[in-house]
């Protein structure tokens, strides 16, 4: 969870504590080094405390203990305006009173720059968003994904070195939204900036990030490069909030390196690997992937242990086959099946056998 | 797909599409309709109506025209008489009236009209009626000789002016004109009210509005940005006053400004002043405008209050991340976004500050007086006229600055909460 400081860290939170009340902490003991040119997720359930350190990297909240630093160099006493850290809000903020090049004029103008390099600016940055027609249009002109790419261009403008986002894409519809996932993630590989992403979805801080933390509690439950999280989330707060997944009770009946056997609460007993789980006895929770569940016997390793299911539903989807099964007493164990030529249907009351790669099951805490 | 579009769209059996679409609103229309009826009718009778009558006041009077229809009949037929010099005709006229006003007793009725624009006239008016039964021809030379008045060239004016029903006399008095032998010219300097007061309460009414608008900007910022709980209990300090009768307000400040009043004992008990040198903040136009001011504070609180409260803090905050300081947010960003509430609430106050009578009239004194309250001067010396013509352009010039407003600003930026 905790990574040694890197080298090259350009942002760097070191023991960050944040409380509103005095009472609770929104954020305990937050430490992160974010690399120069890294794209870094900051994903989590609303009130997970992700959005505080956003705001605390930006300067509007003040940490409760702490250092931020930015490019070596301790921020907590630096105004937001002195930062230079450019910002996508939630809503994108456009100022309504002003024209689109106006908006995007403005950091410039504080800036104190000139009325030529200004609009060689404000051109090159509509230009990178494919606004260049839309200069002198209003905020309430423009469509949603308009608006979002013109406080895109208004956040870069200035040439920051850091930009961070504050859920974006949120109000736009899913078509819009993952067409622009791709741009910003385009943008930020042009550009060489460092991104830093906050964002409840968890498909949009799979596609775009390097790596992404995953806040709970005020605490990073997992930092780690996407297929990292998906394939290998360290504990059960992670494997539930990152795609779906299957959970099993149970408890350790054998522990051997890197291999686990877990009965579970039924009486069965399954393969698993171990992962924060420590002695035999212990409770744990086993976490299988819908899709990395198998149903036809050549598809499992020999000697791999099976449960018995019974079919309660199937529910066609289009690309994949979504089968609720009852399994080990649980009644919401889901498969899914790819929706190819040839594959097997399914039907419910059918009883079937199911069972999975061992490093597949992962035993997580309960 | 190449069909030729209809002329008239019609429904499935054939009546036109319009007729039918009315058809089946007439119903909910009509029902619309009764709802707003009674609010129409009162606003109708309680408003548009006196309105209507009080303009119509400021050009109409037949006190005289109706007193004297000998002399309007010969006014008629001689339009290009010379006031210095009527002929006989005229006078006998006047006489054979002045019998007529004596006997129908209207000459009070008469006298008065004429009186407006030609000063003294009633009671030349009362003695002449009284005498006109024993002249005898030539009329011109005994009604001289009664009072030698009779023969002014700006009482034949005033008369013959009055001797039309519809008249524009009062707006010429409204705006510091006067009759005189030669016709109507503009007051000597001393006399001129009218037009200098309409000046000095439209001043006092920028002045007003400045200070509130200075006042209460901070206040609205606070009560939109507060939490909650915080911003009732501010807001109940608002609208407290704003419940409170206004002629209570307004005599606590004569309570606390006057000269024996509470602020100069404190500042005569701090020894700033002595007990000779106690401030004049009451009964002159320092009390006007610092009553008015309290009085017409929450008509530019609420407005702003209702612009800021939709202001989302996160345009300052991208104004901040964009490098701009406190001050450039403020003017650059804040500022901008809170004008249609700038204006709003100064329209309301400039608009109520204008036409202001109870607060200035309790302690105004003789300097703080405003238009309105001549108008309630004239009206409480019946010159219900005058008071209709000076009311008139009043809202004349209001409705003048509300043009301009429209024009310059937009009707449709108001925001009145």
């Amino acid at each position: 969870m905790t990574q040694e400081p890197r080298t090259d860290a350009f942002v760097a939170f070191e023991h960050v504590q944040k409380s509103y009340d005095g009472v609770t902490l929104v954020v305990k003991d937050l430490n992160l080094t974010i690399g120069k040119g890294e794209f870094l997720t900051m994903l989590g359930p609303s009130g997970s405390g992700k959005t505080t350190c956003l705001m605390m990297l930006a300067g509007f909240e003040t940490a409760t203990h702490g250092e931020i630093r930015l490019d070596g160099r301790p921020i907590n006493q630096v105004p937001p305006h002195k930062r230079g850290i450019g910002m996508v809000f939630q809503n994108y903020a456009l100022f309504p009173h002003m024209t689109v090049a106006e908006n995007l004029a403005f950091p410039l103008e504080v800036r104190g720059m000139g009325k030529d390099e200004r609009e060689v600016k404000i051109k090159r940055a509509l230009d990178m968003v494919q606004m260049g027609a839309f200069a002198n249009r209003r905020p309430a002109q423009l469509s949603g994904g308009q608006q979002q790419r013109i406080a895109l261009a208004r956040a870069l403008v200035f040439d920051p070195k850091l930009v961070l986002m504050d859920e974006p894409l949120g109000a736009l519809d899913k078509q819009l939204r993952e067409h622009m996932q791709f741009e910003i993630k385009h943008l930020h590989e042009n550009l060489g900036i460092t991104v830093v992403y906050v964002t409840h979805d968890q498909g949009e801080a799979l596609t775009m990030s390097d790596r992404v933390a995953v806040f709970n509690d005020g605490r990073i439950q997992q930092l780690a490069p996407p297929a990292d999280l998906y394939e290998r989330p360290e504990n059960s707060f992670v494997a539930q909030f990152i795609g779906e997944n299957n959970k099993l009770p149970g408890t350790i009946e054998e522990l051997s390196g890197d291999k686990a056997l877990v009965r579970l609460a039924t009486g069965e007993l399954i393969d698993a690997t171990p992962v924060n789980v420590r002695e035999k006895g212990q409770k744990t929770l086993v976490s299988i992937r819908p899709e990395r569940v198998e149903f036809k016997p050549e598809m499992m390793p020999p000697g791999a242990h099976t449960l018995d299911a019974e079919v309660v539903e199937v529910i066609y989807m289009g690309d994949i086959l979504r089968v609720v099964l009852k399994v080990a007493g649980s009644d919401d164990f889901v498969m899914k099946m790819r929706n190819t030529l040839g594959q097997t249907r399914l039907t419910s009351g059918q009883k079937i056998k199911v069972g999975w790669h061992p490093q597949d099951a992962r035993a997580l805490d309960p | 797909m190449a069909e030729a579009i209809p002329e008239q769209l019609t429904t499935a059996d054939g009546r036109p599409l319009k007729a039918a679409l009315q058809a089946a609103q007439a119903r909910a229309k009509r029902r619309a309709l009764l709802l707003v009826l009674p609010l129409l009718l009162f606003v109708l009778l309680t408003f548009l109506v006196p309105i209507a009558y009080m303009l119509k006041r400021s050009f109409e009077h037949d006190g005289f025209a109706s007193a004297a229809p000998a002399l309007v009949e010969w006014f008629r037929a001689n339009p290009g008489f010379d006031p210095a010099n009527p002929p006989e005709e005229a006078y006998a006229a006047l006489v054979k009236d002045l019998a007529r006003m004596q006997t129908e007793k209207t000459t009070g009725m008469a006298g008065t009209r004429i009186n407006y624009s030609v000063p003294g006239t009633i009671s030349l008016f009362k003695k002449g009626a009284r005498e006109a039964a024993t002249l005898t021809p030539p009329y011109k030379e005994a009604l001289i000789a009664v009072d030698a008045d009779w023969a002014k060239p700006a009482l034949w004016r005033g008369m013959e002016s009055a001797s039309h029903v519809y008249t524009t006399e009062f707006y010429k008095v409204a705006s510091d004109m006067k009759l005189t032998d030669d016709g109507w010219s503009r007051a000597p300097e001393r006399d001129r009210i009218y037009l200098y007061l309409f000046g000095k309460t439209f001043l006092i009414s920028a002045i007003i509005t400045v200070l509130c608008l200075l006042l209460a900007f901070p206040v609205a910022h606070l009560l939109a940005t507060l939490p909650m709980a915080k911003s009732s209990l501010l807001m109940i300090l608002v609208l407290l006053p704003f419940w409170t009768s206004l002629l209570v307000r307004t005599t606590s400040w004569i309570v606390l400004l006057q000269e024996q009043g509470v602020v100069n004992s404190l500042l005569v008990g701090s020894g700033l002043i002595d007990t000779d040198g106690r401030l004049q903040m009451m009964y002159n136009m320092t009390g006007t405008i610092v009553a008015m001011t309290h009085v017409l504070l929450p008509f530019m609180i609420l407005p702003l209050y209702s612009v800021m409260r939709v202001i989302p803090p996160s345009y300052a905050r991208a104004a901040r991340s964009l490098g701009a300081t406190s001050w450039t947010t403020f003017r650059r960003i804040y500022l901008p976004q809170t004008l249609p509430g700038i204006a709003a609430g100064s329209l309301l106050v400039f608009i109520l500050a204008v036409g202001y009578y109870i607060t200035p009239a309790l302690v105004g004194g003789a300097d703080g007086q405003l238009i309105s309250n001549l108008i309630s001067f004239h009206m409480s010396k019946s010159n219900w006229s005058l008071a209709a013509a000076i009311a008139a352009m009043l809202l004349a010039s209001i409705l003048l600055l509300y043009w301009l407003y429209d024009r310059l600003i937009g009707i449709d930026r108001l925001k009145f909460g």
